[in-house]
């Protein structure tokens, strides 16, 4: 049961290096912003494995307050592509 | 009974996960990308914390899990739309292979809209 567990946590942190690889290497400014976008949500499952595995509820709130703060940066970011002032 | 349900929803997350990722890595453009994605990851990720759910019952980190499932299907849609409008306003030009282009009227009409102003 727990070595299942530490195959799915290592799987889900091989998919993140997918994400930085497109972050690295996107050929435009909106493919690395897209790579942050699912590496942002890649990390919600993640906090949610290990809270799973080592039995403790914080770890999870740290996942919640992680997808606020990429869901504020993500639109940051779209309006900077957009051509937009931050106020408008 | 619980454990067999948690192992299948998670295994199906951690599927869905991978098909996203993947489709992250081969698509040819941007807009086919993100569409391939964050559909997958966000479906991938809420089987994830359902599974927990599932396991738990209505314990500490049950409800935790409960109250981010809603958070991350709103806040990574609209943030895909965003993301995505923001691009095709940027300037940025779909693949080789893609035959239509219907967004083109509107993107202008915005323009002008603004440019007027």
């Amino acid at each position: 049961m727990n070595q299942l567990l530490y195959f799915f946590l290592y799987a889900q942190i091989a998919l993140c290096f997918f994400c930085l690889y497109r972050i690295i290497r996107g050929p435009t400014i909106a493919d690395r912003m897209v790579g942050i976008d699912i590496f942002g949500i890649l990390v919600v499952g993640i906090c949610a494995i290990i809270s799973v595995i080592t039995n403790r509820t914080f770890i999870l709130d740290i996942g919640i307050a992680w997808i606020i703060l990429s869901f504020i940066g993500t639109l940051t970011l779209a309006k900077y592509l957009g051509g937009k002032k931050l106020n408008e | 009974m619980s454990k067999i349900i948690f192992i299948i929803l998670l295994s199906i997350g951690i599927l869905f996960n991978l098909f996203g990722c993947i489709g992250l890595l081969r698509l040819p453009d941007v807009y086919n990308r993100l569409q391939s994605a964050t559909k997958c990851v966000t479906l991938g990720c809420c089987s994830i914390l359902l599974s927990l759910i599932v396991y738990y019952g209505f314990n500490e980190i049950g409800v935790k899990a409960l109250i981010a499932i809603p958070l991350l299907f709103f806040t990574s849609t609209v943030a895909a739309h965003a993301l995505i409008r923001g691009s095709y306003f940027f300037g940025i030009k779909l693949g080789d292979k893609s035959v239509k282009d219907d967004y083109k009227e509107v993107a202008e009409a915005a323009k002008n809209k603004d440019s007027k102003k």
